[in-house]
């Protein structure tokens, strides 16, 4: 039994690496012109792949792992099947971020001063994405006295969540110029993913994975509850907080770079387990490769399906992941 | 002497070289532009732009006015005027552009407008993009301004904008004196979201010599309480036809008078587009906004000469 298992591990993980590599071949054929490899005989070749196709490719497959490594930290901290890296806030802190630095320009003058309104630009969306998401998940913790107590957690992150979002309608509402930037941005778009971006992803996930596969042991001792856990002398309050920096750490990162793309991190450890579930090191690896597999190929996607146009990247990721997952419901159903 | 003559010659050669040289020199120094955009970032240009993208529909419009049209390679998705824009590729709004598309067409220059994350990818991708902004009439032609100098037509810009005052000066003039003064409800979104005297199309009311129904603390396009436009009661209500067909059946603005005497102007979606950009059809707008005025005058003379027609019968 406990072979077989492994067997199936070991498959689905030659699989996801297999699919990353040929996504990855994908991704540097799909652009603007739909599906050609003539371009990288062009002259242009360096520019259209060298410095925007690869990137794309390599920082939607980090984006989508990050996401996804974020999910299975949370689905495993909040034992909950539900539960996704926007849990804690950080998806409405890292929007409300965005929607100041857009809306900066246009309360320039009137509400704000010029000079301040001037520095927020400056600041860029993409740090505002990253402090919003980190300061979102820092007013939970606050909220809800640290890790102590896991509903505690989840509600306060709810709570920080409905008003953050509040705080950043009532700014669009004020500068509706702000609105279509903060629509693209709660869609997530992996299009602007640069050299540069891909070393911040990569040094995200370089920097969450160890910790997390780390903390394993602990989400492991976690599945069997929480007195067990306690009972086995684990320090719980400290190991949640940690994992809770894991998770708006990976978030933070990802979504500051591409966006709110979704579901990626909700549906990722679902995959996994549903193909070969495994203790949670496993969980959190394989749940990474699957996002990251699955971002990709959304985005290789959302770049050829209607070329020259594009379609949004978290379209497809909610459409293929929630599709794929909901056969899978049916089909269990069924038998 | 031929050795002396050969030297004399070489001389005059020489001469004549530098002094080639020199004027080429002057001209390419007359040719550099020095020029300043929105973000307050100075930019030099040696040769004009031969292939331009424009992310903004009222810069494309600019560029067009200009005539310039020909150099545009791209635009953005919301591009619609002139008709031959609509033809050239489109490459997604300011903050879904499609970078691979826009490299992909080896700009010269990217005009787009202020905080846009797209800037950013495409400078590091070693592309020119010049930034402007267009939200006053001032603004307006600082850009047009800044696109004229850009192309190498300085002189266009001041022509075009003394065009456009002159269609503004015209269409101020038109406005019925019955009119004038009256307070205008302009309606950009249903939310609904008002024009207010800060606003560029709060400038072209005031030039017109119409007053606006929100005042100018509003900020320029505030988002208001539909109480609060029954209650101000403007005397005139502009949006898009469709907008004033369904206003009547707002909760409470069948009260509203401007409705009931039929002072509205309801404009259709190329009117309309023209009248919400700031851009080179600023005058024109006004010369729209004119006509309907017009219309609207005339419709209240009629009827009161129907009144007066029936006064004696009675």
């Amino acid at each position: 039994m406990e072979r077989e298992a492994a067997a199936q591990r070991r498959r689905l993980g030659g699989f996801l690496a297999l699919l990353a590599l040929l996504l990855g071949v994908a991704g540097l054929a799909a652009g603007s012109d739909g599906w050609s490899w003539r371009v990288l005989l062009d002259p242009d070749a360096a520019l259209i792949v060298g410095q925007i196709r690869a990137p794309r490719t390599v920082g939607a497959w980090l984006t989508g792992a990050l996401l996804a490594l974020a999910g299975a930290v949370a689905q495993g901290l909040f034992r909950n099947p539900l539960a996704d890296p926007y849990l804690l806030g950080s998806a409405a802190g890292a929007s409300l971020g965005v929607v100041i630095v857009l809306a900066a320009a246009a309360l320039g003058g009137h509400a704000i001063g010029l000079a301040t309104a001037d520095t927020l630009s400056r600041f860029g969306l993409v740090s505002a994405a990253f402090i919003g998401a980190l300061g979102g998940v820092m007013l939970t913790l606050a909220l809800a006295a640290g890790a102590q107590q896991t509903t505690r957690l989840l509600l306060a992150g709810v709570v920080v969540g409905v008003v953050l979002g509040a705080c950043s309608d009532m700014l669009t509402t004020l500068a509706p110029e702000a609105l279509q930037g903060k629509q693209t941005f709660m869609l997530g778009t992996t299009g602007f993913l640069g050299w540069d971006s891909v070393v911040v992803l990569g040094g995200g996930l370089l920097a969450t994975l160890p910790l997390a596969w780390r903390l394993a042991r602990a989400l492991d001792a976690l599945t069997l509850g929480e007195d067990t856990a306690r009972t086995l002398g684990l320090p719980l309050a400290r190991l949640r907080a940690a994992l809770v920096t894991v998770l708006a750490l990976a978030t933070g990162v990802a979504v500051s770079q591409a966006g709110l793309v979704a579901f990626v991190g909700l549906v990722s450890p679902h995959l996994v387990r549903r193909f070969a579930p495994g203790p949670q090191g496993w969980m959190l690896l394989a749940s990474a490769a699957t996002g990251g597999a699955l971002l990709l190929g959304a985005d290789v996607l959302a770049r050829s399906l209607i070329a020259p146009q594009e379609l949004p990247v978290g379209v497809l990721t909610a459409v293929l992941g929630g599709g794929y997952l909901l056969w899978l419901l049916h089909r269990r159903g069924v038998r | 002497m031929p050795g002396e003559a050969g030297e004399r010659t070489m001389s005059a050669i020489k001469q004549v070289a530098v002094f080639a040289l020199l004027s080429a020199m002057a001209a390419t120094a007359a040719a550099q532009v020095e020029l300043r955009d929105a973000r307050g970032r100075s930019s030099t240009w040696t040769t004009p732009p031969a292939r331009i993208v424009s992310m903004v529909p009222s810069i494309t419009e600019g560029l067009c006015a200009l005539g310039a049209c020909a150099k545009l390679v791209g635009t953005d998705r919301y591009s619609n005027w002139p008709e031959s824009v609509k033809a050239l590729p489109k490459l997604g709004g300011l903050d879904d552009a499609q970078v691979e598309r826009i490299v992909g067409l080896k700009p010269d220059v990217v005009l787009a407008a202020p905080s846009a994350r797209a800037v950013g990818r495409l400078e590091a991708l070693g592309i020119r993009v010049l930034v402007l902004e267009a939200k006053t009439h001032a603004d307006v032609e600082r850009s047009l301004t800044t696109l004229a100098r850009l192309v190498g037509q300085p002189a266009e810009a001041t022509l075009l904008w003394a065009a456009i005052q002159r269609d503004l000066k015209a269409a101020t003039a038109r406005v019925p004196a019955a009119l004038r003064g009256q307070r205008v409800y302009f309606e950009i979104a249903s939310a609904p979201y008002g024009a207010g005297a800060a606003s560029f199309i709060g400038e072209t009311l005031a030039q017109m010599g119409l007053g606006n129904a929100l005042p100018p603390e509003l900020g320029p396009f505030p988002k208001l309480n539909p109480e609060y436009v029954v209650r101000v009661q403007p005397d005139i209500v502009m949006a898009t036809r469709r907008a004033v067909d369904e206003m009547p059946r707002r909760p409470g603005w069948d009260r509203l008078r401007a409705l009931q005497m039929q002072h509205s102007c309801g404009f259709d979606a190329e009117r309309y587009d023209m009248l919400v950009r700031p851009g080179p059809r600023l005058g024109e707008a006004a010369q729209t906004l004119a006509d309907c005025l017009i219309a609207i005058d005339e419709r209240d003379r009629r009827a009161q000469q129907d009144n007066g027609a029936k006064a004696p019968t009675r």
